[in-house]
């Protein structure tokens, strides 16, 4: 519960694990040490993706609903960006200032994202990830041949983030600090609620759907709640990633791409919130220095590889192979432990503790 | 269809009426007026062809989708992929031998080896476990798109079907009536035409093996217990590759097919797979009938998308997909 008590005020310091303060150390004094192309290729874009991929765990983990429409959510608020604010392409570019466009871009995708989750929550389990994916692949055929709004296949340039405070938010390092804190602040969001009593309610409902409508509890709202605030995760990831991009295009919320969030999810795990931007790291880094090892063009067939492995392998992905690890760790020197205490007689059984 | 009349009287007189209104669509000459308000006639019996043939095609690969989820629950998102395998298995066989029907064959071998050797090789190990398949099939097509690109590259084919099948055909359908009193019929591309044919003798095919053999009760009877069917001394292992078999095989085969309708490029196993889901998703998983209805409502709601409004083609599909959904979720033949 000890999120809950980060927000009542009941928070200790030392109650933080060592390694989460040192993560978050690394996290701000990154920048001083990386040079311009770590801090906003690598570290800017894989938190970005981070944040898209942690709205399909959120969804995934906790609500048990797979969605592959999460892209398509931030590209949503993406073209809102372009389509309400200004761009450097003769079309559309309505110039609403930079404080109007962005909630309204993030509320917009939210709303679309509850308009997926309506469509696909009636029915359960495998029809998500079809559905889902219909929508995602019927989306990007839809920009690709709208001229009128999304302007086709060239889609949009020129999209900046505002000049604020005298800071060109686009620079390395300011846009590092602005991407890492919106992925705390999703980060910190995600966890909070998957403690309080929607988060709990959502978490029953992924285990035993008919016991917890026999309960009371209205299924189908939590499914499109949950919905719509992974939707205001993705569309605050989206804008930053048009911001981050300076354009959109069919391209980027082409399958390739939707696939590549699944693939980050998956890979990073989909148990905790932590697990997406570790796949996201492991994505970015694989992307850029694959090429050393293999030849640009097959870039794909990697990350189909390192997908395929971990999903045949490890299906909680990394963070499950690190869990599975510390658990048969911890297991070993409990049992150490019990061996010296109690040489005979009965044992606690150590079982693991994610699983309750 | 008597029932259907007593218990729905309302509702059969505006079928009667619709069907009688597109028979008179099709065949009589159209008035001025109509021209003027929805364009000439010969657009829209060519785009009412081209849905239908499209259908065909759609029903092909989506048939053995449903097949695949209807027996044994595997969503197969690497079907797309199969599709495009097939076509350029068929491609380099026709070329290298001169004959499209070995295409054809080989293609639809081809692919339904490979279907086994997925079945064999991935579903059996992790049976009950709908996520981590889908997630593998995922994972076979991104692979399978980048090696088909590097062994094949970006570059469109296109096959040349057998000679007799070149050419149009002139359909008994007047289309204007010129002025000298001449009528002017239609004229459809043969080969169009033959997809057509294919896809319906596939589905008769498909019927008559699911309905009136053996084995094809043997499949009825898993789709609706699996335990049951096994404990009464039914390989169930060997009727899930063979079903798995000839579900790939027929998308290899409308790999051919359509790359010879069409052309075969990169990214058109994403648009064969989305037709698939739109398909079996508004006709009902598990259902061939309902391939077949879905299959023929998307065709057509594609092409007169593109043909009436370009720029919105697609949002036709995606709502028949919605109002689908909404109203029911199983889909149109999809039983709980």
């Amino acid at each position: 519960m000890d999120a809950r008590r980060l927000f009542s005020g009941e928070f200790r310091l030392a109650e933080l694990h060592p390694a989460k303060l040192l993560a978050a150390l690394f996290l701000l004094a990154y920048p001083l040490f990386a040079t311009d192309f770590f801090t906003y290729q690598i570290g800017a874009y894989a938190l970005i993706l981070g944040t898209i991929a942690l709205s399909l765990m959120m969804l995934a983990g906790y609500g048990g609903m797979v969605s592959l429409a999460q892209l398509t959510v931030a590209g949503v608020a993406g073209y809102s960006m372009a389509i309400f604010g200004t761009n450097s392409v003769e079309v559309m570019g309505l110039g609403w200032p930079w404080y109007v466009t962005v909630p309204f871009a993030i509320l917009l995708a939210a709303l679309f994202s509850a308009f997926v989750g309506a469509i696909s929550v009636r029915t359960e389990g495998i029809y998500t990830i079809m559905i889902t994916l219909a929508i995602a692949v019927a989306f990007f055929y839809f920009v690709r041949q709208n001229y009128l709004i999304f302007n086709g296949f060239t889609g949009y340039a020129g999209i900046e983030p505002p000049t604020l405070l005298g800071v060109y938010w686009r620079d390395p390092v300011p846009f590092y600090y602005l991407s890492l804190a919106i992925a705390a602040a999703a980060y910190g969001a995600v966890l909070y609620v998957s403690r309080a009593p929607f988060g709990l309610a959502l978490q029953a409902i992924r285990d035993n759907p008919r016991r917890m409508r026999a309960l009371g509890f209205d299924v189908t709202l939590h499914r499109v709640a949950a919905y719509f605030l992974a939707g205001l995760v993705a569309g605050t990831a989206g804008v930053l990633m048009v911001w981050f991009n300076g354009r959109i295009s069919p391209g980027s919320v082409g399958v390739d791409v939707v696939i590549d969030i699944l693939v980050i999810a998956v890979v990073g795990g989909l148990k905790h919130p932590v697990g997406p931007f570790l796949g996201a790291l492991v994505f970015v880094l694989l992307e850029n220095f694959a090429i050393d090892l293999i030849d640009r063009e097959r870039f794909n067939t990697v990350i189909g590889l390192t997908f395929l492995l971990v999903v045949l392998f490890s299906p909680d992905g990394l963070l499950g192979l690190f869990g599975r690890a510390r658990d048969r760790l911890r297991r070993e020197r409990h049992a150490r432990r019990e061996a010296q205490r109690v040489p005979s007689g009965e044992r606690h059984p150590a079982g693991s503790l994610e699983e309750t | 269809m008597r029932r259907f009349v007593e218990r729905h009287p309302f509702g059969a007189l505006l079928i009667a009426v619709a069907v009688a209104i597109f028979v008179w669509l099709i065949f009589a000459v159209w008035p001025e007026w109509l021209v003027d308000a929805i364009g000439r006639k010969k657009t829209f019996v060519n785009t009412l062809l081209n849905g239908i043939t499209l259908a065909g095609l759609y029903f092909l690969v989506a048939s053995g989708f449903t097949l695949v989820f209807g027996l044994m629950r595997n969503v197969n998102l690497a079907h797309g992929s199969m599709y495009l395998l097939g076509a350029y298995i068929g491609y380099e066989v026709s070329e290298a031998t001169g004959s499209w029907f070995l295409g054809l064959a080989v293609a639809f071998l081809a692919i339904a080896l490979t279907g086994v050797l997925l079945q064999v090789l991935i579903f059996r190990r992790m049976e009950g476990e709908d996520l981590r398949q889908t997630l593998v099939t995922i994972g076979i097509s991104i692979i399978a798109a980048d090696l088909m690109l590097a062994v094949w590259t970006g570059t469109t084919y296109q096959f040349l079907p057998p000679e007799w099948l070149f050419g149009a055909a002139q359909l008994p359908i007047v289309s204007v009536i010129r002025s000298s009193g001449d009528a002017v019929y239609i004229v459809y591309p043969i080969y169009r035409l033959v997809v057509l044919a294919v896809a319906i003798a596939a589905g008769i095919a498909l019927w008559l093996f699911l309905n009136r053999t053996r084995v094809g009760m043997m499949v009825r009877a898993g789709v609706n217990d699996r335990e049951m069917l096994a404990a009464s001394g039914v390989n169930v292992q060997l009727v899930f590759a063979l079903v798995f078999a000839i579900g790939a095989g027929l998308a290899g085969m409308a790999g051919v097919i359509g790359g010879t309708a069409l052309s075969i490029a990169p990214g058109e196993d994403i648009r064969y797979l989305l037709a698939s889901l739109i398909v079996v998703i508004v006709g009902g998983l598990g259902s061939v009938t309902g391939a077949a209805l879905g299959a023929l409502l998307i065709g057509l709601a594609e092409q007169f998308g593109l043909a009436y409004f370009p720029t919105y083609g697609v949002v036709l599909t995606f709502l028949i997909m919605v109002v689908t959904l909404a109203v029911r979720p199983q889909g149109i033949m999809g039983g709980r």
